[in-house]
C-alpha cells in the first residue's frame, strides 16, 4: 500500500484529506508543519506528500527547498494542495520542485487524477 | 397524509416519464433510471427561469402549450454534460504514445483528422490539442483537423469559450498543461487561444449528422453510447464506420463496447481497448499511406 504523508497546520483540512486518501486506498500519516513533515520524511519516506502552503515553523516552499538536503531515501513525490491560486505561486512551486498542484477547495476526484498523473495510483 | 405522499410520488413520476419521452423525442437518449432521480435538481435553473414551481406545473405546461424555446431548455438541462481533462489517463497515455505515432508514420500526406463525437464542454478534445501542441516538433509541417460535436448548444456554446471553472481544471489536467496552455480569467482560466483555433466545435446530433465529414484518423466516442438503447447504438456504430477508413482507431468508454452490434468495429490488434473496422468492411486506402 503506498503511503502519503499529508503536511497543513489545520487539523480539519488533514482529516478531509486523510478521508479522502484512505478511500483511494493509500496509507496516510499527517504533520502540521514543513519541520514535522521534514523529520518524519527523513524517519520513512513516503510516496508521495499533500503539501500546503503557509504554515508556521516551516512553510511549504522553505520544505521544499530543504529536502534535496534533507536525508530521506527516495524523493517523494510533491504535490502542493494550496488556497495560493496565482499563476506566479503555481509556477514558483513547479520551478521549486512540485510535480502538481491542487487549488483549495478541491474534492476526491480531484485528488485522485492528480495522485494519477504522478503515477502513485 | 400517507395517500397523499402516495399521490404526489405517483404524480412526480409521470412528469418526469413525459420530459424523458421528450428527450428521447430530440436527441434519441434514454434517462436511466439512475439519472431520473438528478433530473429534477438539474431542472431547477429552467423551473426558476420560467417562474414554475415543480416538475409536474412544467410538464403539464409543455403539454398544453407548443414552447419550442422551453422545450429546448428542458432538453439541454436533462444532457449529462459531466466531462474532464485527459478523463481515464490511461486512454491519452496510450492516445500519446501509441495511437498518434502509429497514425503519424503511415499517413504520408501529413493529415490528420480527428472526430471527439459527443464531445460536451469541450475537454476532451482540449486534451488532444495540448497532446498535439506538446509535440508540435514532430507535428511541424501536418494539417490538423479536429471536429468535435455534441447535441447540447450550451455545451458547445462553453467549449467554443474555452472557459473553465478552477474545480474542472484541476481534474487530470497537469499543472505543466495547465501554466502552459491556459491563463486566469474572472471567471477561471481560459485556453490558449493556439488551442481554441485548433478546434472545430459544432452543434450536431449523432442520430441525424451534419458536420462529420470522415473518414477520420482517430474517432473518439466515450461515454456516449451508455445514453441510448440498443437499436440507435446500432445506427450510431453505422455512422462511425460511414467516417472511417481501414486504418482508423475508435475509442469507446471504459464501460462500452462494439461486440454485439453485428461487428461494425472488433478489437485494435494493437492498442488496447481500442477498436477499427473488420477485415471484410476494410476498402483501398483512401489517401496515400506509407507501408512497411
Amino acid at each position: 500500500m503506498k503511503n502519503c504523508l499529508v503536511v497543513d497546520d489545520s487539523k480539519v483540512i488533514r482529516k478531509v484529506a486523510r478521508h479522502m486518501l484512505e478511500s483511494l486506498d493509500l496509507s496516510v500519516r499527517e504533520a502540521v508543519d514543513g519541520q514535522d513533515a521534514l523529520t518524519q520524511c527523513e524517519a520513512s519516506s513516503p510516496d508521495v506528500v499533500l503539501l500546503d502552503w503557509n504554515m508556521p515553523v516551516m512553510s511549504g516552499m522553505e520544505f521544499l527547498q530543504a529536502l534535496p538536503g534533507a536525508n530521506i531515501a527516495a524523493r517523494p513525490k510533491i504535490i502542493f494542495c494550496t488556497t495560493e491560486n496565482g499563476v506566479g505561486h503555481i509556477k514558483a512551486a513547479v520551478e521549486a520542485g512540485a510535480d502538481e498542484y491542487v487549488m483549495k477547495p478541491f474534492d476526491r476526484e480531484t485528488l485522485e487524477s492528480k495522485l494519477a498523473i504522478v503515477g502513485v495510483i | 397524509m400517507k395517500a397523499v405522499t402516495s399521490r404526489a410520488s405517483s404524480a412526480m413520476g409521470e412528469g418526469i416519464r413525459a420530459l424523458s419521452a421528450l428527450l428521447e423525442a430530440r436527441t434519441g437518449q434514454v434517462l436511466s433510471q439512475d439519472r431520473q432521480w438528478r433530473a429534477e435538481t438539474a431542472l431547477q435553473p429552467v423551473l426558476r427561469a420560467h417562474g414554475l414551481s415543480d416538475v409536474e406545473v412544467l410538464a403539464a405546461h409543455l403539454a398544453r402549450h407548443r414552447d419550442m424555446r422551453l422545450e429546448a431548455q428542458v432538453v439541454d438541462a436533462l444532457l449529462n454534460n459531466e466531462s474532464s481533462f485527459f478523463r481515464d489517463h490511461q486512454v491519452f497515455e496510450m492516445i500519446r504514445g501509441q495511437v498518434l505515432p502509429d497514425i503519424r508514420a503511415r499517413r504520408a500526406d501529413r493529415r490528420l483528422r480527428i472526430w471527439s463525437a459527443g464531445c460536451s464542454t469541450g475537454q476532451e478534445a482540449y486534451s488532444l490539442a495540448i497532446q498535439l501542441c506538446n509535440d508540435a516538433e514532430n507535428w511541424r509541417g501536418w494539417r490538423i483537423e479536429i471536429l468535435a460535436t455534441d447535441i447540447s448548444a450550451t455545451a458547445i456554446h462553453r467549449a467554443r469559450g474555452g472557459i473553465f471553472p478552477q474545480m474542472d481544471v484541476q481534474r487530470g489536467l497537469p499543472v505543466n498543461d495547465l501554466i502552459q496552455w491556459f491563463e486566469p480569467v474572472a471567471e477561471g482560466w481560459r485556453a490558449h487561444g493556439r488551442l481554441r483555433g485548433m478546434i472545430d466545435f459544432r452543434q450536431d446530433n449523432l442520430l441525424d449528422p451534419q458536420a462529420p465529414c470522415g473518414p477520420y484518423d482517430l474517432l473518439l466516442c466515450r461515454n456516449v453510447m451508455l445514453y441510448f438503447a440498443q437499436e440507435r447504438r446500432g445506427r450510431m456504430f453505422d455512422l462511425l464506420k460511414r467516417h472511417s477508413h481501414e486504418d482508423s482507431v475508435l475509442l469507446l468508454g471504459a464501460g462500452e463496447t462494439a461486440i454485439g452490434h453485428g461487428e461494425p468495429f472488433v478489437a485494435h490488434p494493437d492498442f488496447r481497448g481500442a477498436y477499427r473496422l473488420p477485415s471484410c468492411a476494410r476498402g483501398p486506402a483512401r489517401f496515400p499511406l506509407r507501408r512497411a
